[in-house]
């Protein structure tokens, strides 16, 4: 996916939440979550999108996964471990998840573990920007950008400026090549 | 009727009698009868070659725990012996700290028993200083000597009391008996378990300051000045010592010391080095490259006169637990001929000072027969083979047990064969035990 | 592990990267424990045994604490007797607990090198929470996690260690972490308190507190023992309140506004702290305790988390 794709998806995404929250009359009492790292930029996007067309800028956190994962002793510990940063409360309101790919389902499954140890959100839904297939829990997304069809060797990569890439792409790297 | 034994083509090196270069030995009925620069070898005679060899007298090692009477699942006075032959000794002397301590006739008599049952290497029980070694009333130096002791100590234990030491020392001129002394005021060592300085500092050990030695050392060397009798001073460690001991007999006195392989060749820091490895720590503990260096220089100028082991065999029990928990001592027997070996080929020792300090000069120390290879001597002999490499191997040591520091490491330098009285008693390759 | 270490016993094995792992992450770990559920599912199923043979009530239940907030098991084991004679050694104690299956051992021993020894002869990764006078490592990384987020950085900085460095752990520990970290250490202490060749592990020793305390920023108290039978160090403790001891008065001519006072506790209130400097606004004390969790729950997790054979990236 090119930049110019990517820009859109990401507008299209936005609008499709708007509409959604405003049909449910959470416009209001919409907060968004980034899940580290990949969904953080996205969110923010996301975040500035959302704020033109709700007319009101709905908060931002940052999750990370990395004490909830379920691999840990395959993988071994990951000492690289972000910041969780949410400083408003979740009680009641609705969250939308942020991730850039959204593959097996196992870190939205843990980040959604996460959240609710902070509080009980009225509902919560899911924006990927990228959905290649691949599920091993039922794990479905709210909002989609693109759907691709990848082996599952394949790599999938969404590279954004704000993390220092030449220019907005999706990139899907061909393991073996 | 022993044999007659033929050594030919080896180094004789035999420092009592100014001997170093290639000879033949000749033994018959159990004495050194000829050595010679060509010989024909007798038809009855057994033919050893001993080309690429040391032949030397056999050693003669001044400290020995043997552990028999009382803890013989760590060695027993047979098992001693056999590890002392392996290692090129003919001689050892037994220090009395046994359970019941050697203050009487009775376990004297018990350790000669046992050693000549095993036929091995000689055992030269020593006698107590005091009463059980509690350092509080002399023991019978009269009986003891009747019963074949050769000097006396309280080894593994300092004699606190100066008045105790100084009548020691005067009641055993009647006797001729050297006192042979561990030298340690115990209020300075505390709790200590090894030597004080940076290395226990960071280990975060007790340390036991060279101060500990040096003080008894002055003191003794006083009472000797005093007394007028005769005193060896046991495992040497600190520089201080050296010093005292290089003074005392500059002025005269009768001082004798000895210095163990362990003192000579390894510091403090082999303590961290092998992660709070308990066969590491004995009493005095290693010290510093300072104190080291002092000892050598010590044994190459002849203030230290004997190379004694301080052979102290200890089982898992004892050893298998925490730094400060773990017994005191190693075993030496076997390894001491390649440990000091490596100082002659690091240039701190010369082979005819090794010999000298293995033989005669504890032969010396405290009046024994022994330590050459002159005519007519006991034909107690070792062949050493300066260059064989081995490792050591725990499963194959000859001694009950295996706490040493070189366990696993390789080192150059073994006696192949051993000969006491005549008789062949150890020889490599032979594993029968 | 931590890096390559299977063990956390000695911060002397530790480089500066290594024990800056930890401290970052013990930012994160601080900041579960800020939440209102302060339980992650990291160390489900593991199981983190305390081992302790000298009584502490604190450095125990921190690493309590720690291992649950994980969600691991904690088991406590405290015996008061150390002496092998007594009984049981310390390798049957600690194989007759292995043979529970523990992923941890935490111990805490008055014999230098006993976590090692230990570590020897068991699976698991074992934790020192302090061995004789040898290292108190989980101390000397929380004294350096306070600072860092007090100060900012350890770089440059400069530490003043006060009281009985000879029979210190926790200061052993700090000197090893603080200097890797760039900062200067001073050890300040009466004479029979400064143990041999203490320098080469490349602090300064001061035995006048001023001259130590001056210009520092940052000071570390440690607990006088009041008797030490058979070898007494110091007259008493009058004097060496006197001293060595830190007061309201000293702490406002000698010690710069910004310099924060430490304490590895239990406080002999009066004698080497004043209750007023204790309590008063330069002390970060309180801080080394909720720092200590979230140091403790770092090291658990990099020992307990698994086999580090590949990092690779988790399948989204």
């Amino acid at each position: 996916m090119k930049a110019q794709d990517l820009q859109r998806a990401v507008r299209g995404l936005a609008d499709d939440v708007a509409a959604h929250a405003k049909a449910a009359g959470a416009a209001r009492d919409l907060a968004i979550i980034g899940i580290r790292r990949g969904g953080v930029f996205l969110a923010q996007r996301l975040r500035a999108e959302l704020t033109r067309s709700l007319g009101a800028e709905p908060p931002l956190g940052t999750l990370d996964i990395a004490l909830y994962r379920d691999d840990l002793s395959e993988k071994g510990a990951t000492p690289i471990i972000g910041p969780t940063d949410i400083r408003f409360p979740i009680q009641g309101k609705t969250i939308l998840l942020v991730d850039d790919v959204l593959y097996t389902g196992r870190t939205v499954r843990a980040a959604l573990d996460e959240l609710v140890d902070f509080g009980r959100p009225r509902r919560v839904w899911l924006a990927v920007l990228v959905d290649r297939g691949g599920r091993e829990l039922p794990i479905a997304p709210d909002f989609v950008g693109a759907r691709l069809e990848v082996a599952d060797r394949d790599h999938v990569q969404v590279q954004l400026t704000e993390s220092g890439a030449a220019e907005d792409a999706v990139v899907v790297k061909r393991r073996g090549t | 009727m022993a044999e007659v034994l033929f050594i030919e083509g080896g180094r004789v090196i035999d420092p009592a009698s100014g001997t170093d270069g290639v000879r033949t030995v000749i033994l018959r009925d159990g004495k050194v009868a000829e050595i010679a620069e060509r010989a024909e070898k007798p038809r009855d005679a057994r033919g050893i070659d001993a080309r690429g060899k040391w032949v030397t007298p056999g050693f003669i090692d001044l400290h020995v725990h043997l552990r028999e009477p009382g803890q013989e699942y760590k060695e027993t006075v047979a098992t001693g012996a056999r590890a002392a032959v392996a290692g090129g000794f003919t001689a050892v002397c037994a220090m009395p700290n046994t359970k019941p301590v050697n203050d009487n006739a009775s376990v004297t008599e018990l350790v000669l028993a046992r050693a000549a049952a095993a036929g091995l290497a000689r055992v030269h029980p020593v006698g107590a200083i005091s009463k059980g070694s509690n350092g509080e009333e002399l023991a019978e130096y009269g009986e003891l000597l009747a019963a074949g002791c050769v000097a006396l100590s309280d080894d593994g234990r300092p004699v606190l009391s100066s008045a105790l030491m100084r009548r020691a020392l005067e009641y055993a001129k009647a006797f001729g008996l050297t006192l042979t002394v561990h030298e340690e005021d115990l209020q300075l060592v505390g709790k200590g378990v090894m030597h004080e300085g940076a290395a226990a500092t960071r280990l975060g050990l007790k340390g036991i300051p060279g101060a500990a030695e040096d003080v008894m050392v002055l003191r003794d060397l006083a009472l000797l000045e005093l007394t007028g009798g005769r005193l060896h001073v046991a495992h040497v460690s600190s520089r201080g010592s050296v010093r005292a001991i290089r003074e005392a007999k500059a002025r005269g006195l009768a001082v004798t010391a000895e210095v163990t392989p362990h003192h000579l060749a390894l510091t403090d820091e082999d303590v961290g080095a092998s992660g709070y490895s308990t066969d590491f720590k004995m009493n005095p503990p290693l010290r510093s490259t300072e104190d080291v260096q002092a000892c050598r220089e010590g044994l190459a100028d002849g203030t230290l006169d004997a190379i004694a082991t301080d052979h102290a065999p200890h089982s898992a029990v004892e050893k298998d637990v925490e730094f400060d928990a773990a017994a005191n001592g190693i075993v030496g027997l076997e390894t001491a001929f390649p440990v000091c070996l490596a100082l002659v080929r690091a240039g701190a020792l010369t082979e005819r000072r090794l010999v000298e300090a293995l033989t005669i000069g504890p032969a010396r120390a405290f009046g024994l027969a022994g330590g050459t290879l002159a005519a007519g001597a006991a034909a107690d002999v070792a062949v050493l083979d300066p260059k064989a490499e081995w490792i050591v191997d725990p499963a194959r040591m000859y001694s009950k047990s295996r706490n040493t520091p070189w366990k696993g490491k390789r080192l150059a330098g073994r006696c192949v064969m051993t000969i006491v009285g005549g008789r062949i008693v150890h020889e490599e390759g032979r594993t029968e035990r | 592990m931590i890096g390559r270490h299977k063990h956390c016993i000695s911060l002397a094995e530790y480089s500066r990267e290594e024990i800056l792992e930890v401290l970052d992450l013990a930012v994160s770990m601080k900041e579960v424990l800020q939440r209102p559920i302060k339980k992650v599912p990291s160390l489900r199923g593991k199981s983190v045994v305390n081992l302790f043979f000298e009584a502490s009530t604190r450095t125990r239940s921190s690493f309590e604490i720690a291992a649950k907030v994980l969600s691991a098991d904690a088991l406590n084991w405290t015996s008061s007797s150390s002496s092998v004679t007594k009984g049981e050694t310390l390798v049957d104690t600690a194989k007759n607990l292995e043979a529970m299956r523990p992923d941890v051992l935490v111990i805490r021993h008055s014999a230098g090198g006993a976590p090692k020894l230990v570590a020897d002869h068991v699976g698991c990764s074992v934790v020192s929470a302090g061995d004789g006078a040898h290292e108190h490592p989980s101390q000397g990384l929380l004294d350096c996690f306070t600072l860092r987020e007090k100060l900012g950085t350890l770089e440059g900085k400069t530490v003043a260690i006060v009281g009985d460095i000879s029979h210190s752990r926790v200061a052993r520990s700090d000197i090893h972490a603080m200097t890797k970290l760039g900062a200067r250490v001073r050890l300040c202490g009466p004479p029979t308190m400064i143990p041999a060749g203490i320098e080469t592990l490349g602090a300064t020793v001061h035995y006048q507190l001023r001259e130590a305390v001056e210009g520092a920023d940052a000071v570390v108290m440690l607990r006088i023992q009041h008797e030490r039978i058979g070898d007494p160090l110091i007259p008493g403790t009058r004097e060496y309140s006197k001293l060595w001891g830190l007061n309201a008065k000293k702490a406002a001519e000698w010690l710069r506004p910004s310099c924060v006072i430490l304490h590895p506790g239990p406080i002999n209130r009066g004698v080497e702290l004043s209750p007023e400097v204790a309590d008063g606004p330069q002390s970060v004390i309180l801080d080394q305790v909720q720092n200590g969790v979230a140091v403790r729950m770092a090291i658990l997790y990099l020992l307990a988390g698994g086999n580090p054979a590949e990092a690779g990236e988790a399948k989204a």
